[in-house]
């Protein structure tokens, strides 16, 4: 890691975010309450847009730590470095935020591993501050910092539950797809298709929703629906674009392609 | 293979050759002479190839060697070579299990062969479209339906018939793909309507019924093509092409009429009338008949039954809501919005307030929507508070002295109606398996043989995950990243850290999990086969993990004999007994799981283990036809159950294969923990694989 090369910096332009219901003011107000965030729902309904939108309108620096399962504290914290004669601290991405005031969203935050998650939870209730073990610190943070994390619920796997421990420390705020018209709407202006096929790829994702649990374990999200959008904005003909964007990517087995497939072929 | 340049054997050879091979059965009477002239007039590599052959089938039996040489010519001009090795290597079998004479008779039917062959070579089979049909139709949504086969097409709107083999088209894409037209007509025939009139009072004094409702069948076609074309433009047109015997113009006159959007199946009707009897529409191969006897059947009991559940799930929720404001007591009426433009949404209102509706109320309402178009104001009067027949309490004050002397467990029932639990209410008892055939555990390993392997590779890859373990006091290697960072910090004027080695080893899983197996009646055949693999090929996989688990089966009848399998306990290994005990699992009588789980997670408790894991296998939703453990009932015990297992600090999870589960079982173990395996066939394969995912 190279000491000060990710600056904490503001989000300039606005990212578009399409509210689906009041979560925007209730974001808000749990920023202003001091509490921290806990964002559920399934992948690619929009949780990482949501938080650069809210950062953005907030006016606060947006700090984003992907968890991965060999991330350790240090790893958030900070670590010394030797560098050619001396020994120097560097902070951590948790660190930089609290230091910051600046927004640190933890993504997907069941990933990383266990004892990881424990050095959050001074800082995710009301004393909010970050031990910082190695400096025989504690760093108080200043009241615009912000916690936010994601957490997507549909994991069937029994080792990726969020203990009740953490969890009840965070403001919970439910994400899902958006309604119809609502994810047409986005996917017209994140891809730059026509109304018309935006609202077919809509269709699509719904009929495949009504697979999950029939041996889909998530539906196509919003994402992949603007990425097909996106291929077919480039001249890729619809079912081919749906094939790679959103079938593929669902599944591998043969016979669920098949039926993916089928219910491209019949929509386009 | 010769090339087909090379010249072919003249007659005299052959005549040579083939006297040497099928001398016996040579006389003066009948002699080589005329194959070999049939023969002489084969190119090279023909010559070759009946020559290599008829010496193969001599090698069995130089008569047959005979019949097959003078045939060739013909079966060559009407197969191809893999053809034709099909239909020796089918005599040759026969022969061997038949003798000759059945023998001669196959290689005689060349004809017979050759029509077989093409039908199996372009032809689709039911079979193989079936699991992937069943998710097209799923994706497809509104109601689902069966798929069963039938000779002809047709629904009786909660199954769709399809013949078990079509051999219309050449190919066996495009007869696939007419299998999917088919299904998807037939879905469409339930989702816009078809079946909500009454059709044969329709065409009655229409002509002759059957001609009547295949024109009508027809009629209905075009209606619902243009229904689907406005949505699923794609199946439309693959439906459009194939109506290729074209309208009479009379007919064809009246399509727009049929197209329009707010066409329904009067229309249609209408349309039959002015049309008369004497006329003779096209029938389309993808459009089936119409059986509204069967329809009509089918639709009036769950019209039935969906009215009485609705009512009761109305009752119900108009209860939760009155418990939870007291206050505001509203007169508890209950309103239906539905936005036309919406298509399937409905908006549930009580007392003019939306009220989200749980998941199988929503179903239901769109169900009732499907067939009636609307919900009827009848529908909305919540009935009652759900008449409760506590006749079999009572009589029995003390269950246990039922089974008096006996290693008898009493059990509460959760009963929702009261909001409490019946107290001591069930009485379980563990019972032996009866070993079941030895042979069975071997014969599914070979059975599976190829995919045991991979399984086992599979879990070994499973167990290796993760074996480096960091930050450790001792081990293999130098921890380099530790020792940087314990450098700097030493550096730092810290004390140096002492956990600085990697170790590989065995990450202990720490894992401990519970199969409960539904030995229920209705498991009774293929259902039972499927679980029992499905047992062995879930033991293979753990035996190679390592993970602690053990198997229960579980069944009963009545709240006094409620029944516990023990196929393997935790402690006991995989031994000879356990694989009998396997082979012995058969079906016996009822579902009454909540006993079950509370028995069961109470021996998984015990099991020092940082996860513990309790997997139902099962068919359906709990259910024993006594003590009224039917439906909402035996669904609120069971959930009640688990909710006492987690508590427990036990994961539930459920593997189904109830294509209803949706319906109940969210409710049951929560939005994601269960799994719908669709297609029995493939449990055994299944079951490993869900668990893999639910452990990592």
């Amino acid at each position: 890691m190279d000491p000060g090369s990710t600056e904490v910096s503001l989000i300039k332009a606005e990212p578009y975010y399409e509210p689906v219901a009041d979560e925007i003011q209730l974001f808000e107000a749990a920023y202003h309450g001091r509490l921290p965030v806990l964002l559920k729902g399934p992948t690619g309904c929009g949780k990482t847009r949501f938080m650069e939108h809210m950062a953005w309108r907030l006016k606060r620096p947006l700090v984003t730590v992907s968890c991965h399962d060999d991330l350790t504290a240090s790893d958030l914290v900070g670590r010394y470095l030797v560098t050619a004669n001396e020994t120097v601290w560097v902070d951590g991405p948790l660190a930089r935020a609290v230091r910051a005031g600046a927004i640190c969203y933890l993504d997907e935050i069941v990933e990383a591993r266990k004892d990881t998650i424990v050095v959050i939870h001074p800082l995710a209730d009301d004393r909010r501050f970050l031990p910082m073990e190695k400096r025989g610190e504690l760093l108080q943070a200043p009241p615009e910092f912000m916690l936010a994390m994601s957490y997507n619920p549909g994991y069937q796997s029994v080792l990726k539950d969020l203990k009740q421990s953490t969890r009840q420390r965070f403001v919970a705020i439910e994400f899902d797809y958006p309604e119809p018209e609502l994810e047409q709407r986005i996917i017209e202006r994140e891809s730059g298709v026509d109304p018309r096929l935006a609202a077919k790829l809509v269709r699509l994702a719904d009929m495949t929703r009504n697979l999950k649990g029939s041996g889909l374990d998530e539906g196509a999200s919003t994402r992949l629906l603007v990425h097909a959008g996106k291929l077919i904005a480039r001249g890729v003909a619809p079912r081919s674009a749906c094939q790679g964007a959103i079938t593929q990517a669902l599944t591998d087995e043969r016979e669920m392609l098949t039926a993916v497939n089928e219910l491209v072929h019949a929509v386009f | 293979m010769r090339s087909s340049e090379e010249p072919p054997l003249a007659r005299d050879d052959l005549e040579d050759l083939l006297e040497e091979m099928l001398d016996p059965v040579l006389s003066s009477r009948r002699t080589a002479a005329p194959l070999a002239e049939a023969l002489s007039a084969l190119p090279a590599a023909h010559q070759y190839f009946v020559l290599h052959w008829a010496a193969a089938v001599a090698a069995s039996s130089t008569e047959l060697a005979y019949q097959v040489v003078a045939l060739a010519r013909e079966a060559l001009s009407t197969l191809d070579q893999e053809g034709m090795e099909g239909w020796l290597v089918q005599a040759m079998d026969v022969y061997d299990k038949r003798g000759l004479y059945a023998a001669s008779a196959v290689l005689k039917d060349l004809r017979g062969f050759s029509r077989t062959l093409r039908d199996t070579r372009s032809g689709a089979c039911f079979d193989e479209v079936a699991s992937f049909l069943g998710l097209f139709l799923c994706g497809l949504s509104g109601r689902r339906l069966d798929l069963q086969t039938a000779d002809v097409p047709y629904t009786d709107t909660a199954t769709v018939y399809l013949p078990g083999r079509l051999v219309f088209f050449p190919s066996r894409e495009r007869n696939q793909s007419l299998y999917k037209t088919m299904a998807a007509h037939l879905w469409a025939q339930t989702r816009h309507g078809t079946f909500n009139r009454d059709l044969e009072a329709g065409i009655v004094g229409c002509g002759d019924p059957a001609a009547a409702l295949a024109n009508l069948a027809t009629l209905e076609a075009i209606r619902l093509g243009a229904r689907l074309a406005e949505f699923l433009p794609g199946l439309a047109a693959e439906m459009h092409a194939l109506r290729t015997d074209p309208l009479p113009p009379e007919a064809a006159a009246m399509v727009p009429e049929l197209e329009r959007a707010d066409a329904t199946v009067d229309d249609s009707l209408a349309v039959l009338w002015r049309l008369g009897p004497g006329i003779l529409l096209p029938q389309w191969p993808y459009v089936g008949i119409l059986r509204p006897d069967q329809a009509l059947k089918v639709r009036a009991a769950r019209i039935e039954s969906e009215k009485s559940t609705l009512r009761a799930e109305l009752a119900k929720l108009a209860q939760e809501s009155r418990r939870s404001k007291p206050s505001d007591r509203g007169a508890g009426r209950f309103r239906v919005e539905q936005e036309p433009e919406k298509g399937q949404d409905l908006t549930l209102l009580l007392d003019e307030r939306p009220v989200a509706p749980p998941d199988g109320v929503t179903q239901l309402l769109r169900s009732i929507v499907l067939d009636l178009g609307e919900i009827p104001p009848e529908y909305l009067a919540a009935a009652g508070d759900g008449a409760y027949d506590d006749t079999a309490s009572g009589a029995e004050k003390d269950p246990g002295a039922a089974q008096a002397g006996t290693d008898a467990q009493i059990y509460d029932e959760w009963d929702y109606r009261r909001g409490h639990y019946r107290k001591a209410w069930c009485v379980l008892q563990e019972r032996q398996v009866h070993f079941g055939d030895p042979g069975f555990v071997p014969a599914t390993l070979a059975k599976y043989g190829p995919q045991v392997r991979q399984l086992r590779r599979r879990f070994e890859a499973l167990r290796g995950e993760d074996k480096v373990v960091r930050r450790e006091l001792f081990g293999d290697d130098v921890d380099l990243d530790a020792l940087i960072e314990a450098h700097a910090d030493m550096r730092a004027g810290h004390a140096l850290a002492d956990r600085l080695f990697l170790r590989r080893d065995a990450v202990d899983r720490n894992m401990a999990v519970m199969f409960m197996v539904d030995m229920s009646g209705s498991t009774k055949g293929w259902i039972n086969d499927a679980e029992r693999e499905a047992l062995v090929m879930l033991c293979e996989a753990l035996e190679t993990l390592g993970d602690r688990y053990a198997i229960f089966g579980f069944s009963g009848i009545t709240r006094k004999r409620c029944e516990i399998y023990p196929v393997k306990r935790f402690e006991e290994p995989y031994s000879e007994d356990v694989k009998r005990r396997i082979a012995g699992i058969q079906p016996l009588d009822f579902t009454r799981m909540g006993v079950a789980i509370r028995h069961l997670a109470r021996l998984l408790s015990r099991v020092e283990a940082r996860t513990r894991l309790l997997v139902t296998l099962s068919d359906g939703k709990p259910d024993d036809h006594y003590d009224g453990y039917r439906g909402e009932y035996g669904i609120e015990d069971t959930r009640q159950a688990l909710i006492e297992a987690k508590r427990l600090g036990i994961h539930p999870f459920c593997i189904t294969i109830d294509r209803e589960a949706r319906d109940y079982l969210p409710h049951m173990y929560g939005a994601v923990n269960w799994a719908l395996v669709d297609d029995v066939a493939r449990l055994p394969l299944k079951v490993a694989d869900i668990y893999r995912r639910l452990t990592t």
